[in-house]
């Protein structure tokens, strides 16, 4: 593959990316024609788009935004997080925070100091980490700051004393699984269990009317498609080369005179960024965040969206996460028992024979296709990674 | 080869008719049914209790259906199955107001998937029925809240334990979550209106899923070697509690020491454990499996003939899902549609009997006016029922031991209609209709 | 307390005189009331039960304390029902047959007609021959010596020649002394009371020190300081036995947790399996507790004996399963087992499910686990968590023996150091492979009979002790069987000395915040392997 410098930025990144290709054109295609048929059509004509649908939507494009950040680290650079939906769930929690600030005295005891949760377990006061999520500027910052500081420490430490492979998995666990007992502590201040909930708008836009919705579908596609090219930057330059070299064979990346821990913490960091983004989108689509983000079997997941679309793509993360969530959707609502069961089996399924997930499985049908339609060039491979 | 290959065509073909004919058979029945929505997790750390839950609903509409259904409709139930995944709630009760259209949602057990649920219902002006006890300071125009208030268990309990057992120090233990928080928070409030000293007062907060408790019981123990009478009021809850009263068992905590009395531990959480050591500790309920009522008898029979199990037991969260689901059916009737606002207003007011013998009211706050029971453990699992209130308690939304909302009341009739009106500054807060 | 306790005397006197007034009660009019007696009216029944020269009138009590007393409902005689359901009719001795479920009706008691009836009972027993019975009725006593008639305890303690019953008498008449108004008895109690470590005598000491008002806190100078001087003594040696205690519970939290991991510490520290289903297979070892208590429902202690091979051959035989049709795929790639065991737990735990429904199930604890082991009055010791440290030993030990002992053991270890070497030498390392796999598993299982005994047994047994356990393999390195017993005896004290100041859910952060910190410092654990093997993982 070669670079030619003279087309545009856009052009060099997604050149050689077809997959890429499609994946922005159908995202950009769904941010008009979803918000457009929902707004547009009546309920009950046949191009109408319910709410329902439009969120649930949304909510698939953050989690494929969750998952392209958890490919980057996973698939270019061989760090397994198994804590990824700690940092999710802390933008998640940032925005929150800004939309419990935006309901001021509407609360069920009018406090316009205080949210509710806090009036009732009679604190006097705001405590200090509250402060400035009252600044929608201050509370978008503090999406990409809060998880991303805490993957500079975090990777700083970890990196440095080179924590590698399944120890590096191990403690991100033990990261999250710490945050989670942590977030679900009353005395912290986040609402304990019940997490936030019960926003009423965003900007001074209503949360509940359509447009709003429609405008955050719109976001979510924006950001999914900047989350996708910025990963696609990082891999495709030279960072990357080398991030990718430092995933095949770390000892012989760091002989060579790279400072791995930097490339991998610059990288992590980046991934904890675009997690953090994917969780404030993801709240106000659903309404709530609680602790159960935290939770160690959601970061697992995460790992099973990239591994079933197909890692090291990052396009194919993004069709692992449509694909799980909507079987998923699908199963808990018809035959709720059997949902655990499909899952598992997906699982196994998906590492033992499709180690290149549903892309690695589409480029092999269309390869036999190929043969069989006896086009007797081989076709160069180049545009793999 | 050939043959095969027909005979899966056939199959397919086969499989495709019935289920066009299914889809048809459904159709036609989404003209003439009433569907009920049932929101209950059936997989996920909740299933354990939700699950009957859902079974209660499933038995509910099935004896109104053979009893000619409502309004002339069948009864269609609609599962859904949320995960334990409080999101989900949200995402799900959507799913069930728009797209299957429900017309009323028996639902959720955890304040959480409560207050995710929340927003969702009245957005789209649905109904829905919550069948647990909860910690109050809530009142929606779209829920009826047909378990327990506080002050129609903790506050009741802890009258008896002070009144007739002679308890002067308290230890206030529970699972860290909102529905521990506040109960104690107005337990505290009101012990010490009753003259409790504050160090007579242990308050302990434990995880979810909580499984060492040896320093927690060692802690109680030496707490209630003083002399004074002790007891423990425990909101911890689910999971948590097996390991709890192993550990008393254990270190030898007898229920005539230091009875504990338990707001979430019913004969269903008891079916999980030998009960022997722990006969004497006590539950404050609405409801007990033992009470001596016909409706009672009956509703027991009917339980073990539809769940095809003769060991199941029943407990309060049912109850509470049998009134609700019964002062629905009769609130639709009285008000001749399910229309959600119709059925609101017909709603209050209503009577059913409870399964206690008694007649359980819907007041204006969406809260039922029940009796409280007091019942100790015996060794088969069961309470031995050994006070009750003379009368009927009526549930309050808003707990007059809280500062913030002592002021507060909940009406939904003309003229206040609002959840959460300050009766001093004449006004209403945010939760009006 | 003791207002309380006078207003019920009081209470009780003013409906004895009613009662009595109505007939003069023989056992069978005293006992026939009992039927429609309120709880409090039943408490003077009792009383008036006990007072009667009359042999069937213990067997009586007994049964009413122990929830067994019932009364025929046509007929209102009075039954017992042994714990076989053999019914006999209490004042005739006569076996009944042929009762109907809805028969019969229990007499009701509710805790403090429980206490008073304990009391009762314990006054009667304290003249019997077995001195087991006289400790146990003594040690009752303690708990009410408010309401035990002085004359009792002092005739008995003039013949008792047991010195074990003898100490607890002099502790029970010096409480009763100590309540005297006689200022030479109450000294005379204090000095019996002397040095006692039950919780009573430091409960009394303190109400008693508390009943001063100021000036007989001059005018009783000298057995107010006798009082304090006491309980200054007492609580000194309480505390002292207070952190032994907690020593305990840290060791018993620590057995658990080395329970949990010492499968694990073979897949995953000697394998390098990860395995996200380890947690699922102590649920299995759990379940086939259930199981086997299900197939032997009258021997409890024997069925959780049975249980411990049968939790080993079920979970083994799953984990050889996995091996062969899972693992044996994925070597090389650890993090892909890692998403294939994961998806193995899933299926694991809603078959689990599906099979014994989402609720717990019950499984019943032997006799002999329950209870506690008293070293000192202060100080006792749960049973089934001291069975639980000594099992957990046991079987690091046979484990170890395993290892280092047998053939398995060598080829094991061969294997794992250099695969190919030990494949030339004749060694089949597919099997040995999936017997180390078995044999992780199986112990996993072995500890689902163990957690058995403390918690619940359902669908989500497993998921609760996965964390933990990879904590315990890394912290305590990988490979090291020691290791994993240094750190899981260390996390389990440590987590039960942070939690008295921190509470439950903080010592649990800090714990794991310094396990983060501690791989940090030194990435391969406690006990590190040196040498090649290193750079594989």
């Amino acid at each position: 593959m070669t670079i030619q410098d003279n087309r545009g930025p856009l052009t060099r990144l997604l050149m050689s990316d077809s997959g890429g290709r499609k994946l922005i054109l159908l995202m950009l295609v769904l941010a008009v024609i979803i918000p457009f048929c929902n707004l547009v059509f009546a309920e009950g004509s046949f191009f109408h788009i319910s709410t329902y649908t439009m969120t649930l939507l949304g909510k698939y494009l953050c989690y494929a935004l969750l998952a392209i950040a958890v490919d980057l680290i996973w698939g270019y650079c061989g760090i397994l997080s198994l804590g990824h939906g700690a940092f999710f769930a802390l933008g998640g929690y940032a925005m929150g925070m800004y939309l419990m600030r935006q309901i001021g005295d509407r609360g069920v005891y009018g406090n316009a100091e205080l949210p509710d949760f806090m009036v009732f377990l009679n604190w006097q006061e705001l405590p200090w980490y509250w402060y400035g999520f009252d600044s929608f500027a201050f509370a978008m910052l503090m999406v990409l700051l809060a998880p991303g500081i805490l993957a500079f420490v975090f990777g700083f430490l970890a990196f440095r004393s080179r924590v590698t492979g399944v120890y590096l998995s191990i403690i991100t666990q033990a990261m999250t699984y710490a945050l989670l007992l942590a977030f679900f502590r009353n005395d912290m201040g986040f609402g304990g269990n019940n997490g936030l909930t019960d926003f009423k708008d965003i900007l001074g836009f209503s949360l509940q009317s359509d447009s709003t919705r429609a405008v955050l579908f719109i976001a979510s596609v924006l950001a999914l498609i900047g989350g996708y090219l910025i990963s696609r930057f990082i891999v495709t330059s030279k960072l990357g080369r080398v991030l990718v070299a430092i995933r095949d064979a770390e000892s012989r990346a760091r002989f060579l005179g790279y400072r791995v821990e930097y490339y991998k913490l610059f990288v992590f960091v980046v991934s904890s960024m675009l997690a953090g983004v994917a969780g404030a989108l993801y709240v106000p689509q659903v309404g709530i965040i609680n602790p159960g983000e935290f939770a160690p079997i959601n970061s697992i997941e995460i790992i099973i969206w990239v591994a079933v679309g197909g890692r090291n793509t990052l396009y194919g993360a993004v069709i692992g996460a449509v694909l799980v969530n909507y079987a998923k959707t699908v199963f808990t609502g018809a035959f709720a028992e059997l949902w655990l069961f499909l899952l598992g089996g997906l699982f196994v399924l998906t590492t033992l024979w499709l180690p290149k997930g549903m892309v690695g499985l589409w480029d092999l049908i269309r390869e036999k296709y190929r043969h069989r339609q006896n086009t007797a060039a081989p076709l160069a491979q180049g545009d793999q990674t | 080869m050939k043959k095969t290959g027909f005979k899966s065509l056939s199959k397919a073909s086969k499989v495709l008719a019935t289920a066009a004919l299914a889809a048809g058979i459904s159709l036609a029945h989404a003209a003439d049914t009433i569907k009920v929505g049932v929101l209950h997790s059936l997989s996920g750390t909740m299933a354990i209790s939700e699950t009957t839950l859902k079974d209660t609903v499933l038995m509910m509409v099935d004896q109104q259906n053979k009893k000619g259904g409502l309004l002339g409709k069948k009864l269609e139930p609609v599962v859904v199955d949320p995960a334990s995944n409080w999101p989900l709630f949200a995402e799900k009760a959507r799913e069930l107001l728009e797209k299957d259209k429900v017309d009323v949602i028996f639902g959720c057990w955890t304040s959480v998937s409560r207050k995710s649920v929340l927003p969702v219902i009245e957005e789209l002006n649905g109904l829905m029925f919550y069948p647990v006890q909860y910690e109050g300071e809530e009142s929606s125009y779209n829920v009826f809240y047909t378990g327990a208030a506080p002050n129609q268990q903790a506050i009741p309990a802890v009258d008896y334990l002070m009144k007739d057992v002679g308890v002067k120090r308290w230890v206030l233990a529970g699972t860290d979550y909102v529905y521990p928080r506040t109960t104690n928070k107005i337990l505290e409030s009101y012990l010490k209106s009753k003259g409790v000293a504050g160090k007579d007062i242990m308050i302990n907060y434990t995880p979810f899923g909580h499984s060492d408790w040896q320093t927690i019981v060692s802690d109680i123990k030496k707490f209630g070697s003083t002399g004074v009478k002790t007891a423990v009021v425990s909101t911890i809850n689910g999971d948590a509690n097996v390991p709890f009263y192993k550990e008393l068992a254990n270190q030898g905590v007898s229920a005539e020491d230091i009875p504990v009395v338990a707001f979430s531990v019913g004969e269903e959480e008891l079916s999980g454990f030998d009960t022997a050591p722990l006969v004497g500790h006590l539950a404050a309920w609405n409801y007990f499996m033992s009470a001596d009522s016909k409706e009672n008898d009956d509703f027991i029979k009917q339980w073990h003939a539809f769940i095809k199990d003769d060991k199941r037991v029943t407990n309060d969260p049912m109850e509470a899902t049998y009134i609700g689901f019964n002062m629905w059916a009769k609130a639709v009737e009285k008000a001749g549609t399910t229309d959600v606002d119709k059925v609101e207003a017909a709603m209050i007011g209503i009577e059913t009997p409870n399964l206690t013998g008694g007649m359980a009211t819907m007041n204006k706050n969406h809260h039922l006016s029940k009796p409280v029971l007091i019942g100790e453990i015996q060794d088969d699992g069961q309470f031995d029922i050994v006070w009750e209130t003379d009368g009927l308690v009526a549930g309050d939304a808003w707990t007059d031991y809280l500062p913030e909302s002592k002021n507060l009341i909940s009406d939904w009739t003309a003229p206040v209609k609002c959840g959460n009106y300050n009766t001093v500054t004449k006004t209403c807060g945010g939760a009006a209709k | 307390m003791m207002i309380l306790c006078r207003q019920i005397v009081a209470a009780l006197l003013l409906m004895m005189c009613a009662l009595s007034q109505a007939q003069e009660g023989s056992l069978e009019t005293l006992a026939t009331q009992l039927i429609d007696a309120s709880y409090r009216e039943k408490a003077v029944l009792a009383e008036q039960i006990a007072a009667l020269d009359d042999e069937r009138s213990l067997p009586l009590l007994s049964a009413l304390l122990n929830s067994a007393l019932y009364y025929k409902k046509d007929d209102q005689r009075i039954l017992i029902v042994a714990e076989d359901d053999s019914i006999t009719d209490a004042l005739s001795n006569e076996a009944v047959e042929n009762l109907g479920r809805r028969d019969k009706k229990k007499i009701g008691v509710n805790n403090s007609l429980r206490r008073t009836l304990r009391n009762l009972i314990s006054q009667a027993q304290i003249n019997s021959r077995n001195p087991d019975i006289r400790l146990q009725a003594a040690t009752n006593l303690l708990k009410s010596s408010a309401d035990v008639e002085p004359e009792i305890i002092h005739q008995a303690l003039a013949k008792e020649q047991n010195d074990a019953v003898r100490e607890v008498l002099s502790l029970v008449q010096g409480l009763i002394l100590l309540a005297s108004d006689q200022a030479a008895e109450r000294r005379q109690g204090l000095a019996a009371l002397d040095g006692s470590l039950y919780p009573q005598v430091r409960a009394s000491l303190n109400q008693f020190i508390q009943g001063f008002s100021e000036e007989e806190k001059i005018s009783r100078r000298d057995e107010l300081k006798m009082a304090e001087k006491s309980l200054a003594d007492i609580e000194t040696l309480v505390s002292m036995n207070g952190y032994i205690e907690n020593l305990y519970f840290g060791l018993a939290l620590g057995a658990v947790l080395l329970l949990a991991a010492i499968g694990l510490a073979i897949t995953f520290g000697v394998m390098g399996v990860i395995n996200m289903a380890h947690g699922e297979m102590i649920m299995l070892g759990a379940y086939t507790t259930y199981v086997v208590q299900q197939l032997l429902p009258q021997h409890i202690g024997l069925s959780l004996v049975v249980s411990v091979p049968a939790a080993f051959l079920v979970s083994g035989v799953v984990g050889v399963a996995i091996e062969r049709g899972v693992i044996r795929h994925l070597y090389g790639r650890p993090l892909e087992t890692l998403l294939a065991t994961f998806g193995i737990s899933l299926v694991l735990q809603q078959a689990v499910r599906s099979i014994f429904s989402p609720l717990n199930r019950e499984v019943a604890t032997p006799e002999w686990m329950a209870g506690t082991f008293m070293v000192n009055p202060a100080l006792e010791l749960t049973w089934n968590r001291l069975y639980i440290i000594i099992f957990s030993l046991l079987v690091l030990a046979l484990l170890a023996l395993v290892l280092k002992r047998t053939l398995f053991g060598l080829q094991m270890r061969a294997v794992t150091m250099n695969r190919p070497m030990a494949s030339s030498m004749g060694i089949r390392t597919g099997w040995v492979d999936a017997l180390t796999f078995g044999l992780g598993s199986g112990i996993a299982g072995i500890a689902g009979v163990a957690l058995s005994q403390l918690t619940n047994v359902g669908p989500n047994l497993g998921q609760a002790y996965i964390i933990d356990s990879f904590m315990v393999v890394v912290f305590g390195g990988v490979g090291n069987l020691w290791g994993t017993l240094v750190a899981a005896m260390s996390l389990g004290v440590a987590n039960k000395i942070f939690e008295p100041l921190a509470g439950a859910v903080l010592a649990k952060i800090l714990v794991l915040v310094f396990i983060i910190l501690f791989i940090q410092k030194r990435p391969r654990g406690l006990f590190a392997l040196k040498g090649r093997a290193v750079d594989n993982a």
